[in-house]
């Protein structure tokens, strides 16, 4: 109703946000650069020894090189396993959230495993998994999913059984049946849920497809990473790590437009 | 047929015969409710006021059909509806999206209903904010949709469960009158609990006073101011109103 008319007081407001919110952007801005610059400077007048811990220069040179070869085929085989892995990660966690949150029976039952698996380190399954399923793709998908998939299953089971009961009593007022409360109540409240949980398995499934690329390899980002360390040539490590983080970032960036375009209430 | 006052002839529309629930709980049982008797005619409005957690809204639970009474018998001739105590608006749907919800979950989202839903809506004043978010709309707009939400089902027995405790003070005196209208205006009987004593007298034809846990009836008071066209605001002015609440508020023991 006061959309149309807005005060001078508001506009005042309204510009205090934006200027504040462009003085975060440079300041982050200034943080980069400051580092990147710093670690150059540091790195030719010697204080830092380029050949140990590199320097912006020289992992741009072999960001060039790389590009002229195959470096976008590495990145693309991570990018790839990644998103398999936390896309099928979350529907699989999903899923099995549902399954539990409509049977308490099961729920119950299967509550001790899931906290034992949960605390296991993951990486240790490394070996078995590799066994089982050959040295290749495969192995890396299942251990990014081996890292995410039983935070994920907690993580929205316990969003599920926190919907609010007022909403859920609601909608039994007018007798709707469990699958309607699921499908009209639960789920829909349970977006941002899911959304957090995307969120979390792009981190967690990095580390999954990383530590299997390590183990496995013969192609992408971790590939890379281990080939660079075993040949002693740490622009290749330092260049694999940079890329790693600026995949990760648009990811992230990904998921969170998705969720903006998605949740609109108003 | 027993006869109203004014020679309208009085159809019995819910009874409760002995009525009695207990919860079974791991660390024993609680006996929420013992032998609930209570007659309700047509059109009638009735309150239920009683101490914390001597089973009101259980009571109500169960002529809802939420819960199942240990024992006794129950009689309902008609759809009943139920608004609980916030409006349980869900905030990723549109205040018509929320309308639709009851309609929606009976599967009975017809044309004509949701024309109906519309006029509601229109003669409610909600309709121009129809496309808006729950939370755009002040607290007892929303509670009038949560009412809009209920009617669309086409009820003729609505439940209260202190539906009206989340707003302030002058908007609750003004959604109740409100209320009040559209139920009058579509012949809805109530059954409304609420803790609040002057909201009871104000709205109702005969108040139930229930004791302490296990509840059962203590009393029933029938209201009446004797005036045409009352409403829950200008029978409060009638002398009869004070009269009604120290009555009550005596019986309800508050320090005992
Ligand atoms: N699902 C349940 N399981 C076990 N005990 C219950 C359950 N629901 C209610 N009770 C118990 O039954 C009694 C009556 O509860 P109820 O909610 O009906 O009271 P109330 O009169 O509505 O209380 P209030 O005035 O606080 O709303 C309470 O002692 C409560 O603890
Ligand atoms: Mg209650």
């Amino acid at each position: 109703m006061h959309e149309n008319n807005i005060s001078e007081e508001r506009k005042k407001y309204l510009r205090k946000i934006k200027k504040n919110k462009i003085l975060i952007i440079i300041v982050r801005l200034l943080i980069v650069i400051v580092f990147i610059l710093g670690w150059e400077i540091l790195a030719n007048i010697g204080v830092i020894d380029s050949f140990i811990a590199s320097s912006p220069s020289r992992i741009w040179d072999t960001f060039i090189n790389l590009s002229s070869t195959n470096l976008m085929e590495h990145v693309g085989v991570t990018c790839l396993e990644t998103i398999i892995g936390f896309t099928l990660g979350t529907a699989l966690g999903i899923i099995i959230a549902i399954i539990l949150w409509w049977s308490k029976f099961l729920s119950n039952v299967l509550e001790p495993f899931l906290v034992v698996l949960n605390s296991l380190p993951k990486v240790a399954l490394g070996p078995v998994i590799i066994i089982w399923v050959g040295a290749g793709m495969p192995a890396i998908i299942v251990m990014a999913l081996a890292i995410s998939l039983i935070v994920t299953i907690m993580e929205i089971l316990n969003g599920f059984l926190e919907t609010d009961k007022e909403k859920i009593k609601m909608a039994q007022t007018f007798n709707a049946n469990k699958q309607q409360i699921l499908t009209k109540i639960i789920i829909p409240a349970n977006i941002p849920t899911f959304f957090n949980s995307l969120k979390v398995n792009i981190g967690l499934s990095l580390v999954g497809v990383i530590t299997g690329e390590f183990l496995v390899s013969k192609a992408g980002l971790g590939y890379l990473i281990v080939y660079g360390g075993q040949v002693f040539q740490l622009d290749l490590v330092m260049t694999g790590v940079i890329i790693l983080a600026i995949v990760a970032a648009i990811m992230y960036q990904a998921v969170v437009i998705t969720e903006k375009i998605i949740v609109k209430r108003g | 047929m027993p006869l109203e006052g004014n020679g309208k002839i009085m159809k019995k529309i819910l009874e409760l015969n002995n009525i009695g629930k207990k919860y079974q709980a791991k660390n024993g049982e609680i006996e929420a409710l013992k032998n609930i008797n209570l007659k309700v005619n047509e059109g009638e409005f009735i309150s239920i006021i009683g101490p914390s957690g001597c089973g009101k809204s259980t009571l109500l639970s169960i002529i809802a059909g939420l819960e199942k009474q240990s024992s006794g018998e129950l009689y309902i001739d008609g759809e009943i509806g139920y608004m609980l105590q916030t409006d349980s608006l869900l905030p990723w749907r549109t205040i018509y999206k929320n309308v639709l919800f009851g309609l929606e979950i009976r599967k009975s989202k017809t044309e004509e209903n949701e024309e109906y839903v519309k006029e509601l809506l229109r003669k409610y004043d909600l309709y121009d904010f129809k496309d808006k978010y729950p939370s755009q709309l002040s607290g007892g707009m929303r509670q009038r949709a949560a009412l809009i939400r209920t009617l669309a089902i086409k009820p003729r027995i609505l439940l209260l469960d202190e539906a009206f405790s989340a707003l302030d003070y002058q908007t609750r005196i003004m959604v109740t009158n409100d209320i009040f209208k559209i139920l009058k205006n579509e012949n809805i009987t109530s059954v409304m609990v609420t803790h609040d004593i002057s909201e009871a007298i104000s709205m109702s034809d005969r108040v139930v006073v229930l004791t302490n846990r296990p509840g059962t009836v203590k009393n029933i008071h029938n209201i009446d101011f004797e005036m045409e066209n009352r409403n829950p605001i200008n029978c409060r002015e009638s002398p009869k109103f004070s009269k009604y609440f120290d009555t009550i508020w005596k019986e309800l023991d508050v320090y005992a």
